[in-house]
Order: structure tokens, then C-alpha cells, then sequence
């Protein structure tokens, strides 16, 4: 199918989300819909699945003029997306949300529908069992779910918005082998991303967008340079990581033990030198989350002993871990990190370290604004946290952490970022080193890692690597580890 | 835009009250009385003496002191249903004090004022503690020591505090005249309580908007994880509003025996907890709102009777008008809401 857009508009109160844009969807292709943060790719991607409507601007489908009121109409016109988060039911199983939207008689013919199903994960080599619960898939795995409910359902062009995000390298690899042998099939791609090595790897085309508009297109080979060009008006200069002198040992975790009802990991060493970075490499659920929130003080030690700064923290409280300047960055942010109803003003009201009986508003007031703008946050003290960019939720909750800290924990801080803001973040968390913070981040990005990390360990299924130089590492052999060859 | 916005708010603003009046008069004709004249008998009762409107200041002093309690819960997203429990542990705990302990004349109603909100807080902290060492939602553990309440009460009544006279429905011996609140002259309405039923309120409000445990207790309700890691204690917090709310329905409690009944009579609370979180409702959780709504609540409560006297109707006439406003009220807020979010998805 090919697909025109013509000068579409769509506004959110006062900010023009798509101003104008006019492009074309070649069939059979798959074209990157490239942008940072904010630029008005999901929005487009979602008037073009029939989430939200247009204000202005015409759909034409193989030429003829076309709109849909919901993502059911678009479906049936060919149309299908995937989200960032995946829109499906988590308490049902992979069966009965395979057959979500193809129930046209009413009836549920499991067994046809079964067998469909299992022969569409064999075509792409994907491993859905049918009767498991949605809610225990990986990411990943909700998303090959959702492209063969989509494919089942006949759709002929497939969005997917920032597919890439949360899902491990192998899903990834695979990811992009299926929608190559989709393109190939005659299926239209649409590939929605700010990360620009995956189009580059992935896309024939790319559409750029700035600003709600079509900043330009360019046809593969793209260079690097061209792309950031269109993305940000502007070239940005590479970031030098400055090294810093490491101080004395912070972290001393010995022999040390977590036991959950998943995983069990023992035999856990760490140490870690004032001023230093430690990247923890591996797939979800690894045991990199436990290792770091037994650092915070979330995830008690089943044994071992755990000091900072010198001090026994083996059996104390998250509480007692912050007064000796520990802090612990939450991948989810509105869930662990931010209080949704809250404004930025009561969030600062809250962490107000003059903990007198009444609130001082004025002081909450001055020192919200005073963060906005220094952390270039698009906000004003009376913004509803949760109404934030997940950009600006970040910058928010680094905003809140206090001027000196001994060791910071971060999952995930540039999740879902993009070039810009995960460089600006970036600079800041490496300033903090000057003052001996170590740091110890998680991330799925393995050119994160290699590239901000003094030392990078490997996690895999609940073990353990020693850690390496990020010096004498890449990121193709940490994506070796990762897959499991720990030494 | 905005215009368009007040416009379509403003006719949702009166439904409540227009769809109350309208369903209470369909119910008032199937029962083949005047609605008119039910609404005006019930004003009217409220306001056909001075006497008759000191009654409503009666009804209005517990009432105000367990919305007081509730909207501190409340703001923890605590959902306090055993404040009953906690009303009728406070009169049990004032009684208690006015009976076991011979206290000087002067010393006795401060005890009786401490002794109720020590019972009320003591309830309230067992459903907190219930909720935060043992895992029991504060709905059931509310409901479950509600029930404990009410038996303990009956107990006492009907057996080791029984009346000289045998033991009745009517509950123990009155009161001894210095265990009773002063009236005001040629009502049946004690001030003291007026006035702390007033302050209470009013605290509520300062703690609720301008101190940091007002702030905590917000933080906890919408997000107890994260205000955990901003380094707030949720535990302690909580249980200190179970505490706080249970010692203000204590502090109600303890009213009613010593400022209306003169003794301690088996169903005590008289419902005034449950009709206190309707307020709570309808005020949006504003404290602000509490004592004009609470003083509604209060003229339908002692007007309503005159409905039997007068026109023969039964007097729970009134109990549907204030249960009805509320469904009413949140029934067109929930629409509301739901076609402000279906406008900002067509029109961004």
C-alpha cells in the first residue's frame, strides 16, 4: 500500500504538534521516521493508525482519500502500530490477545486461530506459547505478539514507535529481520526512532522531523552526520569524557547474597572508588536491578557484608543509605521516582531539607524555579509532574537530587531520550564525579556503557563478570556476554 | 474555547441538586405526598425556632468532627470506614472514665474529652496497624472492629454497666451532673463542643495545606513508593492519621454521651461516621467545604422528622436526599470528566 500524507496539522493546546507535514510512504519499503524528543513523530504515527484525529490535512491510501475516527477503522483500511508500550491485555493469554479484534462473528474459534497463530511464529521464528499470561512475555516478546495479531488481522502497513526500547539485542536482531522479510513481502514500514544507528541499520529512507515539521528526507546510505544535521538543525560536537582522578574505596560489597522468588544470585563482589562510573551490561531481569538496589538499599542482602564509605550498611534501611548520600534513580519514573498529582513546587516543597513543622511555599516556589531553569526543564513550578516529558520527568528527578552525593544509582537514565538530552544528562552526571560521586548505571545501550563507563560488568542470568576496563571492551563483545559467555 | 467551558459547566454544576430534587419528588409522589410542601416542611422544621435550630448545632458537632477526622485519612487515600468504631470507642472510653474514676467536679470533662479521643485513637491505630504489619485492607479491618465495637458497647450495657433499673435498650445510668456539657441558655446544645467541633475543622484545614506532614500524608496517598524514596516515613505517617482520624470520632463519640444522651446507649455513633465520609465526598476533599455542607447535612437530619408529624411521610426521607445528592454530585463529576477528556482528544 502507499500512503500520502498531505499537510497535516494537529494541535495540543498551544503547541503545534505537526505543523504542515507532507510525505509519502513508499510500499513494500521500510522508511525511519527520524526526530529527538518532542519533534511530532508518535503523534503522526498515531493520526495515521486512527488514535487520534487530525485537525488539519489530508491521508490519501493507494491515492484515494481516506480518515479514520479509531485505530479499529485504520486496521480495517490496512493500517496497524505498534506502541511503545504495548496497548495489550495483560491479564489475558497470548491466544486470547491474538484473537482481540479478529472476532468478526462473535464466536471464538480457538483452535483455527491457534493454529494460525503458531504458524505465523514459525514464519518469523518467534517462540509464543499460547497459553501463557500476557503478563509474564518480556517486552519483546508482547511485541512479536502484537506484529502477528496485526499481520493476522491483514494489516498492509506497519508502524512501530520506538520498537527498540526496553527489548534485549537478540529480540532486537530478530526485530529487524522480520521487518526486512516484511518489506520484502510487500508490507509498508514505518519505523519510528530518535536512536540513529538503528535506521541507518534498518531503514531504505528516513524522513526527519523537527519541530512538527518535515525537516527533510534522505535515501540509504545515510551519513551520521547528515542525519543529526536535519535532526537538530545543527552539528553536535562529540562530548569528551574527562578522566578524573578516583578517590578512595566507596562501595565494599563482600560475599554477598539476594535471594528473590526469581533469581538467587550469591557469591556477589563489588567495589567501587569514589569518582568512578561501573555500567552493569545485561538483559532484563539478569540480576543488574538487584545488584543495584542491594547498593541503594531497596534489596536487602540474604548474606554478605555490604560497607560504604567505610560504615557497615549490611542490614540498614534505604533511609539510612541517603543519609550517607546514596541515591537511587528509577527507571520508572512516575512509579518510583515522581509523584503523579504532584506539581514541581510540592515536589520540591517535599524534599525541602529545612524540615520545620510548616511548609515554606515561598522557598518551594524559588527553588523550583530556579531548577527549571537551570536543568532546562520545559515546565513551571505548577506543572503537574506527571504532564512532563519523559525527558523533562528525568531532568525533574536529577533536578530533586541534592548538590553533593557519594554514590548514585542510576537505571536506565537516558531511556527513551534523545541525542541531545542523554549528552546534556550526561555532562551533568559526569560533573558530579569531580566531587567524588561514583556512579552506577544500568543500560540497555551498549555504546552507553562502553562509552561513559570507567568499568563495565556483565550480568547473565543471576551471574556475575568480573569487571573490565571499558577501555578494553566493545560493544560486540559485551553484546558476547550478554549473551551469556561471561568470560 | 474557555467560554465554552463555563458554559457546559455550568448547567452540570446545578445537576446534583436539580436530579436530587427531581428523583426525591418522584419518590415523594409514588408515596402520593406534595413534594413542595415536603421540601418547605423540612427548611422549615429546621428553622421554626431558635430551639429548633439549636438541634441542628447538635447534629452538626459530630458530624463536623468525623469529616474533621476523615479528610485527614482521606488525604492519605486511607479509606477509614471504621470510624464508626472508632465514634462508638470513644463514648465507651468516656463512660468508662465518668464510671471507674472519681475525679474532682472540675477535672471531669477535660478527662472525658481525653479519655474519648484516647479510645478513638486506639481504634483507629489497630485498623492502621492491621493495614500496615498485617496486610488487611483498612476497609475490612474497619468494617471487622466496627462490629467488635458495637458488641463491646452492648456488653457493658447489658451487663456490668447495666441500669439500676435493669438493663434496657436506653443504655446505662445518666450521667452524674458534673459528667455533662454546659447549654447554651434554653437550647439543648452544649458550646464547648460547638466550638472544638469549629477548631477541629479548622486545624484540619491548617494541617492539611500548610504543614509538611499534611503534604507527607498527600504524597503517601498519591504515591507511597515514591514518597518512601524521597525519605518520607509512609508507615509511621499512616498510622499516625488512623490515629488522628480515629481520636477526632473518639473526641465525637465522646460528645454524644456527655453533651446529648447524658449516658452511654447502645448505638451511639447514630451513623454520623458513615454520613461523615458523604461529606468528605462531596467536598472534594476540601476542607474549606466541609463545615457549609456538614450544616446542610445537619438542617435535612432535624428537619426531617416534621415530615412525620406533619404529612405522615417517615422521616428517612432525609437519609435519601443526602445519600442521593452525593451519588448525584460524583455520578456528573465522573460525566463531566469523561467528556472533558473525549473534547481534549478530538480537539487537543
Amino acid at each position: 500500500m502507499f500512503i500520502e500524507l498531505e499537510n497535516i496539522h494537529k494541535h495540543f493546546g498551544r503547541v503545534h504538534a505537526n505543523a504542515g507535514i507532507s510525505l509519502t510512504v513508499p510500499e513494500g519499503r521500510i522508511m525511519g521516521l527520524l526526530g529527538e524528543n518532542g519533534a511530532g513523530k508518535t503523534t503522526l504515527a498515531k493520526i495515521l493508525s486512527g488514535y487520534q484525529t487530525h485537525d488539519a490535512g489530508t491521508i490519501y491510501l493507494d491515492g484515494k482519500q481516506a480518515s479514520f475516527r479509531s485505530p479499529a477503522e485504520a486496521i480495517r483500511a490496512g493500517i496497524g502500530m505498534l506502541h511503545q508500550d504495548p496497548l495489550d491485555v495483560p491479564a489475558l493469554s497470548v491466544l486470547e490477545n491474538f484473537e482481540l479484534g479478529g472476532l468478526q462473528s462473535g464466536l471464538r474459534k480457538s483452535r483455527a486461530s491457534a493454529a494460525r497463530l503458531q504458524e505465523l511464529c514459525k514464519r518469523f521464528g518467534f517462540s509464543l506459547d499460547a497459553d501463557a499470561a500476557v503478563s509474564s512475555l518480556t517486552i519483546g516478546e508482547r511485541q512479536q505478539l502484537e506484529i502477528v495479531r496485526l499481520l493476522d488481522q491483514g494489516v498492509q502497513v506497519l508502524i512501530l514507535d520506538e520498537p527498540t526500547t526496553g527489548i534485549s539485542s537478540p529480540q532486537k536482531v530478530l526485530l529487524f529481520r522480520t521487518l526486512h522479510r516484511l518489506a520484502s513481502e510487500g508490507i509498508s514500514i514505518i519505523f519510528v526512532s530518535h536512536k540513529l544507528d538503528e535506521v541507518e541499520q534498518l531503514c531504505s529512507s528516513v524522513t526527519v522531523l523537527r519541530r512538527g515539521q518535515v525537516a527533510g528526507s534522505l535515501e540509504s546510505p545515510f551519513s551520521p552526520a547528515d542525519l543529526v544535521l536535519l535532526m537538530f538543525g545543527k552539528a553536535l560536537d562529540i562530548t569528551e569524557r574527562p578522566d578524573v582522578p578516583l578517590g578512595d574505596s566507596l562501595v565494599e560489597l563482600r560475599d554477598g547474597t539476594i535471594r528473590t522468588y526469581r533469581l538467587t544470585m550469591d557469591h556477589l563482589t563489588l567495589e567501587l572508588r569514589a569518582g568512578e562510573v561501573v555500567g552493569l551490561a545485561g538483559l532484563e531481569g539478569s540480576g543488574q536491578q538487584l545488584l543495584m538496589r542491594a547498593c541503594a538499599g531497596i534489596q536487602p542482602l540474604a548474606g554478605g557484608t555490604l560497607a560504604i564509605a567505610g560504615q557497615d550498611m549490611t542490614r540498614k534501611n534505604y533511609r539510612e543509605f541517603a543519609r550517607l548520600g546514596v541515591r537511587f534513580v528509577p527507571a520508572a519514573r512516575l512509579e518510583e521516582g515522581l509523584i503523579s498529582g504532584m506539581s514541581i513546587r510540592e515536589h520540591y516543597a517535599l524534599i525541602d531539607p529545612n524540615q520545620g513543622n510548616v511548609i515554606a511555599w515561598g522557598n518551594a516556589q524559588t527553588q523550583a524555579a530556579e531548577k527549571i531553569s537551570e536543568y532546562n526543564i520545559v515546565g513551571s513550578p505548577d506543572s503537574l509532574v506527571q504532564a512532563l516529558s519523559g525527558g523533562n520527568q528525568q531532568r525533574l528527578l536529577l533536578a530533586m537530587l541534592p548538590e553533593k552525593l557519594a554514590l548514585l544509582i542510576l537505571e536506565h537514565p537516558t531511556r527513551g531520550l534523545d541525542i541531545g538530552s542523554s549528552r546534556w544528562i550526561w555532562e551533568h552526571l559526569l560533573e558530579r564525579r569531580l566531587q567524588g560521586t561514583a556512579i552506577l548505571f544500568t543500560s540497555t545501550d551498549l555504546d552507553e556503557l562502553v562509552k561513559y563507563s570507567d568499568r563495565v560488568i556483565v550480568f547473565s542470568g543471576g551471574m556475575m563478570s568480573a569487571p573490565t576496563p571499558a577501555s578494553q571492551v566493545t560493544s560486540e563483545s559485551l553484546g558476547y556476554m550478554i549473551g551469556g559467555n561471561l568470560r | 474555547m474557555r467560554a465554552r467551558t463555563r458554559l457546559t459547566n455550568l448547567p452540570l454544576g446545578a445537576a446534583p441538586v436539580v436530579l436530587t430534587l427531581v428523583s426525591s419528588s418522584l419518590i415523594l409522589l409514588a408515596a402520593g405526598a406534595n413534594p413542595f410542601e415536603a421540601f418547605a416542611n423540612i427548611i422549615g422544621g429546621a428553622f421554626e425556632s431558635w430551639r429548633k435550630f439549636a438541634d441542628v448545632l447538635v447534629a452538626l458537632v459530630p458530624l463536623m468532627l468525623c469529616a474533621a477526622g476523615m479528610l485527614i485519612t482521606f488525604a492519605a487515600a486511607l479509606w477509614n470506614i471504621g470510624i464508626e468504631g472508632q465514634i462508638i470507642m470513644g463514648a465507651l472510653f468516656t463512660t468508662a472514665a465518668v464510671r471507674w474514676f472519681p475525679l474532682p467536679s472540675a477535672l471531669i470533662l477535660p478527662i472525658t474529652i481525653l479519655a474519648g479521643m484516647l479510645g478513638g485513637a486506639l481504634w483507629g491505630l489497630l485498623v492502621g496497624l492491621m493495614r500496615t504489619h498485617g496486610h488487611v485492607n483498612e476497609i475490612f479491618g474497619g468494617l471487622g472492629l466496627n462490629y467488635i465495637a458495637i458488641a463491646l458497647t452492648n456488653y457493658f450495657i447489658f451487663g456490668p454497666w447495666k441500669s439500676v433499673d435493669g438493663a434496657t435498650m436506653s443504655g446505662t445510668d445518666p450521667f452524674p451532673a458534673a459528667a455533662t456539657m454546659p447549654l447554651i441558655a434554653g437550647t439543648r446544645a452544649s458550646w464547648p463542643p460547638l466550638i472544638i467541633a469549629l477548631l477541629a475543622i479548622a486545624g484540619v484545614y491548617l494541617v492539611l495545606n500548610y504543614t509538611r506532614w499534611g503534604l507527607h500524608l498527600k504524597a503517601i496517598g498519591l504515591n507511597a513508593q515514591a514518597a518512601g524514596r524521597m525519605g518520607i516515613r509512609t508507615t509511621a505517617n499512616i498510622l499516625l492519621a488512623f490515629a488522628a482520624c480515629g481520636a477526632l470520632a473518639g473526641l465525637a463519640g465522646s460528645f454524644q454521651t456527655t453533651a446529648v444522651y447524658y449516658r452511654l446507649i447502645p448505638s451511639i455513633s447514630s451513623g454520623y461516621g458513615y454520613l461523615s465520609q458523604l461529606v468528605v465526598l462531596l467536598s472534594l476533599l476540601r476542607a474549606e467545604w466541609v463545615p457549609l455542607i456538614v450544616l446542610f447535612f445537619s438542617i435535612i437530619s432535624v428537619g426531617s422528622p416534621r415530615l412525620e408529624l406533619r404529612m405522615q411521610l417517615d422521616s428517612s426521607l432525609g437519609g435519601i436526599l443526602q445519600g442521593s445528592i452525593v451519588l448525584f454530585f460524583l455520578l456528573t463529576r465522573g460525566l463531566q470528566q469523561r467528556l472533558s477528556q473525549r473534547r481534549e482528544r478530538k480537539h487537543g
